[in-house]
Parts: structure tokens; sequence; C-alpha cells
């Protein structure tokens, strides 16, 4: 079992959707960003997503983007985001994070030596944006090797025939992108995402989460009804840069965790 | 891929797009299927005559290839050494080599059934060659262009105006062409059925690096014919500058084999290859990471962030390189060098005056390296440099520089 089976499975015995939160390190500082981290399995997340910024984020929307700019301008590197965990995981031992980010900063920071200091630091898997199942030999089965979970996202253009492809090597769960585009765009239709993720879960046993354009709690639940958890980025994002305090938007991330609670009730 | 080398340096990449540990598909998973089925398609089109037929056509009336391969008789003259030819792209339709890659691409996706065409721009070449074949051929354009860049290459954002297209000036990120690349992949995540993304180098992820080599290789291949017609024999030396590196890659392969040819690639090296970082020569000032879809070498700091190259050529300043010349870097096939900003404003000014070819900044840098070299080799060295844009869009950036105000 590993941090992130035993969420799942306790989501399942309480019948409900996990709720996954992203924040992007060192946004807008590194004590803010540790200061929401400190707060949020209280306010109801399950699992984090600690975004590690990149200079080139070309899967991202201009929250993320200008989220992780602010990061950089910060100081924040790829060593930083895992001191990062290290300080999490000093007060909370359950709540798995997940490292997200592009596969640049990895690669400089050497694979081996980077899988090493991850699992060191507390870190429980990874979501790599630009690493699809054509490069597993660069990161995915090292990872999973070093015992880190490696989560794949599988889109609305990933077809039946491919899909199998995109599963095999995935672990920890299925990040089903709700659109085609950047993260923080248009809104899911839960009508189109129900189907998608029955879709996945006829090809899988491992919970599929949904994310990209999970903007309210309204939407929240919307997704929470249908998915085995919702991913809510941008929006969480876009309020610390626009200067909200850490308690407002854990405030807002209760609201989210109240929206994913009451969709099956 | 050792093992192909020793035998030839022209078989790659492989089933994975590798040129050794260079290439790949390192893309978002929203990509992947598309990619995917360009390579099946960009195959299929590849051995089919009515495709290669339509091309060579197009070529023919519409470009205005082959380019003449030009005896610079005066700036041999000057360096008095080696003889130096000059490869004419610049008098392609549109004034650059750029055209020889988009019209290979757009006729695939018309075979696609693709409507909509998006591009990235630095210089704005790619942009206005992406723009000429559209309006050709009815097609939606869309070009992607920094902000700083839209700023310094008026004239060509004009030109793509006038063509039809729209342009989109991205202020992401510092506003020049790897933000514009940024912006353009994000545009074809999001509108992946009708979109076709038509990428001006020999960067990207597999089959880009190949297929772009593919379709500027015609520049190779009539360089060797009209030599051996001119000279009855292979040039001893190419040059050619590199941004991404396809004008570089499409004089290059045809003559990888031909292990005598000595072959050099110019890199930008803007205020000089140093810590400073004020530079574009990813081979000769960078090393290996992963960005845009592919491994290959890339100015970047210690933490694997991206940093931004500078170079008064605005075709050059891409802080990464095709990985193709990565690997011939590490090969050793392929010299590459750097030449500065002020060397570069001194050749373009020596070919005005000299052959009166106003250059684009861009091959300005590989003269620059050709005034190096040429005077110490014999006059039976035959030089071949690719001149491979022409210099209308740079005259304010060059009046800039030399102080001078223009009307």
């Amino acid at each position: 079992m590993t941090r992130i089976s035993d969420c799942f499975a306790r989501a399942r015995s309480e019948n409900r959707a996990v709720l996954v939160t992203y924040l992007m390190a060192g946004d807008p500082t590194p004590e803010t960003t540790l200061d929401v981290l400190k707060g949020l399995p209280a306010a109801g997340a399950d699992i984090i997503e600690l975004g590690a910024p990149f200079t080139d984020p070309m899967a991202d929307g201009p929250a993320i983007q200008l989220a992780g700019q602010r990061a950089l301008a910060a100081g924040m590197t790829m060593r930083g985001v895992l001191d990062m965990t290290r300080r999490f995981r000093e007060t909370d031992q359950t709540t798995p994070i997940v490292v997200m980010g592009y596969y640049n900063p990895i690669y400089a920071f050497g694979v081996d030596a980077f899988l090493a200091a991850a699992r060191e630091a507390g870190v429980d898997g990874l979501i790599v944006v630009d690493l699809p199942p054509e490069e597993d030999a660069e990161l995915c089965l090292p990872a999973q090797s070093a015992g880190l979970d490696f989560i794949r996202l599988a889109t609305p253009t990933t077809d039946d025939v491919r899909l199998p492809t995109v599963l095999t090597n995935t672990s920890g769960f299925v990040y089903y992108v709700s659109i085609t585009g950047v993260t923080g765009a248009a809104s899911a239709d839960p009508a189109l995402v129900g189907p998608a993720v029955g879709r996945i879960k006829q090809a899988t046993d491992l919970p599929v989460c949904v994310g990209f354009g999970v903007k309210s709690p309204d939407n929240a639940r919307d997704i929470a009804a249908v998915a085995d958890g919702v991913v809510v980025g941008s929006a969480i994002v876009n309020r610390l840069g626009g200067g909200e305090s850490s308690d407002q938007v854990l405030g807002f991330v209760r609201s989210l965790a109240d929206g994913v609670r009451s969709a099956r009730t | 891929m050792n093992e192909i080398a020793a035998n030839s340096f022209r078989e790659g990449p492989n089933e994975q797009g590798r040129f050794g540990k260079f290439g790949g598909r390192f893309v978002a998973e929203t990509l992947m299927p598309l990619i995917l089925d360009l390579e099946k398609c960009y195959e299929a089109a590849k051995t089919d005559p009515a495709f290669q037929a339509e091309m060579q056509d197009l070529w023919t009336h519409y470009v205005g290839r082959p380019s003449p391969l030009y005896f610079a008789e005066r700036l041999t003259e000057h360096f008095g050494g080696a003889k130096i030819y000059l490869k004419r792209d610049e008098l392609n339709h549109t004034g650059a080599h750029k055209i020889n890659n988009v019209l290979g691409q757009i006729l695939l996706a018309r075979r696609m059934g693709k409507t909509r065409i998006i591009a990235e721009t630095g210089a704005g070449q790619h942009g206005v060659a992406t723009a000429t074949v559209c309006a050709r051929f009815g097609l939606q354009c869309v070009v992607f262009m920094g902000a700083t860049d839209v700023e310094r290459q008026k004239p060509n954002v004009f030109r793509m105006k006038l063509l039809g297209a729209e342009v989109v000036p991205v202020t992401s990120g510092r506003g020049t062409l790897k933000d514009a690349m940024n912006e353009a992949l994000r545009d074809w995540v999001t509108r992946v059925g009708e979109t076709f993304y038509c990428i001006g180098t020999v960067a990207g992820p597999h089959p880009y690096p190949a297929m772009v080599r593919d379709f500027q290789s015609i520049i190779g291949r009539e360089t060797k014919e009209q030599m051996q017609a001119r000279e009855g024999r292979l040039p001893d030396s190419l040059v050619a500058c590199i941004g991404g590196g396809s004008n570089a890659m499409g004089l290059f392969h045809p003559f990888l084999d031909d292990r005598d040819v000595r072959i050099i690639g110019v890199e930008a090296g803007g205020h000089g290859v140093d810590d400073r970082m004020e530079h574009a020569a990813s081979l000769t000032g960078g090393r290996p990471g992963v960005l845009h879809g592919n491994r290959t070498y890339l100015l970047q700091d210690e933490d694997g962030q991206i940093i931004e190259g500078h170079s008064i050529s605005a075709g050059l300043d891409y802080p990464g390189i095709g990985p193709e010349h990565s690997w011939l870097h590490e090969m050793g096939r392929v010299e590459y060098v750097s030449v500065t900003d002020q060397e570069a404003l001194d050749a373009f000014q020596l070919s005005c005056r000299l052959e009166g070819i106003i250059p684009a900044l861009e091959p300005s840098h590989a003269l620059a390296h050709v005034a190096k070299i040429a005077p110490s080799l014999p006059s039976d060295h035959l030089m071949v440099m690719n001149m491979c844009g022409r210099g209308d869009k740079d005259i304010f950036t060059v009046a800039d520089a030399l102080g001078d105000k223009l009307g």
C-alpha cells in the first residue's frame, strides 16, 4: 500500500471522490506556498499536486504560466520543490504529494539523483506532462523501480486503440484531461466526462481523476459524481496570484471539498 | 546508432525518432496521436510519385527553383584564398529557404484534410512563407510571433497580414521565438481536429526534424549537381548559419557521407559565447536537455530552466538547435563554430558592397565565418556558403546598429 492507494481506499469507504488540489511551489513566495500546503489537508484536500516551475510550460494556460514565472522569480528550483515536500512531511505523513511539471528540470537534476532525492523527501508520485508512453524508458520505468507512482494523462484524443498503451505503465491513478486544451481553459462538460471516465475504467482498475477546466465548487460536485477524483489547479492558483491570503485560499479549497463531498448524497 | 553511423550519417532517425540520444517525442498526450498520424501520412506521401510531382512543379514554377549556385568573384578576390560560391536561396519566392519546407508541409496538410494552418516565426521569414502558401491554397493561417519580434520585424508582420494571415503577438515569457513556439503548441493542443502545425525548422517532436530536413535537402541536392556541372567535382567545404538549423541541414544532408567535404555550421555568438549567456550558440555554449518535443543542446541554467538566447538576428536567437545537429556535433561529422553580432554586421556590409547582395543577418553569420577561414585556403579550394535569405527585412535593425537614421 502507498499513501496514494490508501487515500483512494479511504475515500471509497466513505463513498466519495477525492479532491486533488494543485499549487505551484514558490508562488508567490516559498513561505506562502508552505503555509497553504500545510493547511490543505484540514481544508479537505486529499491529494496535493505540487507544481515544479518551468520556463516553458507548453501545456499550461496563462494562470499556471504566470504562477511559474512568479515562482521562478522568487528563486524556486527543483531542489526547492523537494525541500518544501520535506518540510510538509515534518507534520503530515498521510497526504500524498505528487510533483507535477516538465521533464527538463528533472533531466538537468539527473534522473537517478532526482528519484532518490524525491523519494527521500516524501514525494509519492510524478506527473510529467511532456513524457508520453513512447518515452517511458526516460523516467516512468526508473520512477516505478524507485517506488514512485508515475501518473499519466489520458485525453480526449486518446482513442480506444491507444488507451492500453497509455495505461500500461501508469500507476497511482489516471489523470483524465477533460478537454483538448491547456490548463485552466474551457469548463469541463460533465455530460461528456461521465462516458469518458467510464471508457477508461473499463480498461483499468486504477482510480480515474478528472482535471483541466474545473473552476468552482459546482463544477467539482458535478465531476465528483462521475469520477474517482477531481483536480483543481488554475482556480486556486489564480486566487494566490490575485493576492488572496492563505486563509482565503484555504476557504475556497474548503468550498471545493464540500462540493466534492456532496456529490453522491 | 553508432553502428549505423559507421556506414552512413544519413540514415537517421530510428523508429523512435532518435538521432543517437537526440530527438524523440517529448510532447503532451493530447498531441501524441496527432504526431503519430502525421508520421504515418508523411511516410506515405514520401513515396507517392503524385505528391513529389506536385511539390516539384510548385518548386519550379512558384518558388523559382533551382536557385543559382553563384561564383562570388569579388568576395573571392577580397579574401584572396578559397573560391567562394553562394547558393542563392535568397532568390526564392518570399526571399528565403523557408518556403521549400512550407510547400511540402502544406501539401501534406491538404492530403490530411486539414483546413487551418498554424506556425511560429522568429524573424518572420517562416511566417511569411507559411502565409504565402496558405494564400495560394486558400487555407486559414495563424502565425504566432513573439511580441518583441513583432516590434523588430515590422515589414514581415505587414507582409503576413497582406497575405491574409492572422498574426498573434505572443507576450508570454520574453516574447521571442521560443515563446511563439510554446503558444503554437498550446493552440495545437486546443484545436486538434482541423489544425496542422507547420514547424519552420529541423526541431520539434519526431517526425518534424526528419521531415523538414527532407524538404530542405533540395538545397544540397541542387548544389551537388550544380557544382558538378560547374567545376566537375564536389565542393571542398560547406558553410551555413544555424538557428534551429534548417537551411544548414538542407545543404549539409546530401553531403554527409562525402567524407572529404568539410562541413561547418555557424551559430550566433551574440555578444560573445561566455558566462553572460548573451548569445544563441546552443552547441558551443549549451548542454543537452529536453524542450519543444525533442532532446537536443539547449541554453539552460543549472536547474534546467531555459535561458533566452541573444542575437542581432531574430532568426537565430532560439535557445535550442535541431537534434540531428546535436548528433552530428557529438559524432564530429560537422564542425560548429560561432560568430558575434559585430562580425555578422561587418560581413553584411561586405556582401552589400562587393557583390551587390543585401543578405539577411542570418547568412551574414555564415559569411563572417567564411571571411575568417577563406583567406588561408588555397585558390583551388571550392567553398559553398548558403545565402539562405535576403536582407530587406533587416535594414532597420542594421541601420540602428550602425547608428544610421533611415528616412
